[in-house]
């Protein structure tokens, strides 16, 4: 594992990313909690939300706000053209090929289940395959076993190393003739791992298989091109990248979301209505039923402004810095044990001691106003994995800082004094 | 602001290192398992009853300190006891940890040391896992959650 010291981005960061000036813009950092300032290490749960952000959700309440795509008012029109701007910021910030290819979702979540309901249960007989890899969230298993219940299709699973990475040639196996779909983690919230996910998409693709990569873990921490990696569908949380929760966004390629059928019928997602017939909206409009979190997509769109703001790259590095001081720091606290060392690693240090369950450890630091996540992490197979129940995660955002790191680790020891 | 010492006494600390009555009871005349989902944590509980009365209880699972000694503690504080007291018991010890203006009851004994849970709100299930799974045991089910 490369250093802080030697890593080339980490000491960029130092100049060029001021992270004193980035916690100026989360308000909630002032806050205390039980008596102490909060160090809120849960990011990858959900991200803290900057000033503009919350500011734009109130005034888009307060100044602007009217029911989008219908009236010839003009706070109609107004809101429609806003709201329609994300779809275009959302677009340049995955580098999708056009606008037309951004669905707006719930979250991740949702787009995982309407890839899965529209797209691939068409496609399914009994006995075929659906490939995913161990270290998912629940929400990108529970899906596909819903589908598998009703289809008879099968789930397949690429086994998790030891280091918490996975290997390409175990993927390659499970590959077949009856692989009709692959749905895979691009950043793992559990461990961390950053799988190799072009060469995954890559080896699917020789087969004809196309690929969806939850992306709730990797937006924020790296900037991502779905034409480079070529991936059929991408889907990521809007609460995970600093904006509100209840928002997020599906990627899917133009040749695919045009020949899929809806996942929710109502309004605003078709042309016509008769009892008769009814002809459905074009994408993404077709998959977008209902008045959806209008002030919520337009927070969405300011949060990832303000992260392009910032750079991702100088948001990556630090994060890097913080991640590689933390690894190191942790190392040493005897009794300790690091869960997901894999080599390509994003911001997220999750890990067991053997004097204190996770949850103990999570309430002891809790005290310290230490906010860190305790528990399975939605993702159970992963805990089955390494033979234990829980763990505890602390996962960086942005916002942190080394003596942040050094204050986990001084509230840690006094874990192990308490259970010595 | 309550203390984490006082959450965390010397008492709840010594039966997390060594929980007491740690063991399967086999046979038994009542079993059954706790699973708290929210977290993981699963404890089975063992119990023979003879008569109205409760001869012995085990307990064997992975859990955190509050729901390792809360489990230990309890198999302690029912040995003898009637099954109507078990059951009163119980309530007591759930009043104890969600009602503060609830005054003491006497007869919870040690348990009493479990009273700092009830200002650590996501805890509580935790020191109730193995009284839930006690409780479907003696009802004859096999499994009883905390949710």
């Amino acid at each position: 594992m490369t250093t802080a010291e030697t890593h080339p981005l980490a000491t960029e960061t130092a100049t060029r990313f001021d992270v004193d000036r980035v916690r100026e813009d989360f308000p909630i950092l002032n806050r205390q909690v039980h008596g102490k300032p909060l160090v809120y290490l849960d990011s990858a749960a959900s991200a803290q939300k900057p000033t503009v952000v919350i500011e734009a959700v109130a005034a888009c309440y307060r100044e602007d706000y009217a029911n989008i795509h219908r009236g010839v008012h003009m706070l109609s029109e107004h809101l429609t053209t806003q709201y329609e701007a994300v779809r275009e910021e959302v677009r340049s910030f995955l580098n999708a090929a056009s606008e037309k290819e951004i669905v707006f979702t719930r979250g991740a979540t949702e787009g995982v289940n309407l890839v899965a309901s529209s797209f691939v249960r068409p496609r399914l007989r009994a006995g075929d395959e659906i490939i995913v890899t161990g270290m998912e969230h629940h929400s990108n298993i529970v899906p596909w076993q819903m589908l598998g219940e009703e289809t008879g299709a099968v789930l397949k699973v690429v086994p998790v190393q030891d280091d918490g990475s996975i290997r390409l040639e175990d993927f390659e196996a499970l590959l077949s003739e009856r692989t009709r779909f692959v749905s895979v983690v691009h950043v793992s919230n559990a461990l961390g791992t950053i799988n190799p996910v072009r060469e995954m998409i890559a080896l699917a693709h020789e087969r004809d298989v196309p690929v969806l990569l939850d992306g709730a873990q990797a937006v924020p921490h790296m900037s991502v091109d779905v034409q480079a990696l070529d991936c059929d569908f991408y889907v990521f949380s809007g609460h995970k990248i600093y904006g509100p929760s209840g928002v997020g966004a599906l990627y899917g390629k133009s040749r695919w979301l045009k020949e899929m059928p809806p996942y929710h019928g109502g309004g605003d997602m078709i042309r016509s209505v008769s009892f008769e017939k009814t002809e459905y909206a074009d994408p993404p409009q077709r998959f977008e039923a209902g008045t959806p979190n209008i002030c919520g997509v337009i927070g969405m769109g300011v949060a990832i402004r303000y992260l392009r703001s910032l750079g991702l790259e100088a948001v990556a590095a630090h994060e890097h810095d913080l991640l590689v001081y933390a690894t190191e720091r942790l190392s040493q606290i005897p009794g300790l044990r690091l869960l997901g060392t894999a080599p390509e690693k994003a911001g997220v240090v999750s890990f067991i001691m053997d004097c204190a369950h996770p949850h103990d450890i999570g309430t002891i630091l809790d005290r310290s106003g230490i906010a860190i996540r305790a528990g399975h992490h939605c993702a159970q197979p992963v805990m089955q994995r390494f033979q234990v129940p829980a763990t505890a995660r602390a996962s960086f955002g942005l916002y942190n800082t080394r003596a942040e790191v050094d204050k986990l680790v001084e509230a840690l020891e006094k874990v192990r004094k308490l259970f010595a | 602001m309550s203390e984490l010492s006082d959450l965390y006494q010397e008492v709840i600390l010594d039966h997390n290192r060594k929980p007491r009555n740690f063991r399967a009871i086999d046979p038994c005349s009542h079993d059954a398992a706790g699973y708290n989902p929210l977290c993981g944590d699963q404890v089975h509980v063992y119990v023979n009853v003879e008569g109205d009365r409760i001869k012995e209880v085990g307990f064997q699972g992975e859990g955190c300190a509050i729901s390792t000694a809360s489990a230990s503690i309890m198999t302690e504080s029912l040995e003898g006891k009637t099954l109507a007291e078990a059951e009163a018991l119980f309530q007591s010890f759930h009043a104890l940890l969600v009602d503060s203006s609830r005054p003491l009851d006497a007869n919870l004994g040690k348990l009493a040391v479990l009273a700092g849970v009830r200002d650590y709100p996501s805890r509580v299930k935790c020191a109730t896992l193995a009284w839930h799974a006690l409780h479907a045991a003696l009802e004859g089910e096999s499994e009883a959650s905390s949710e």
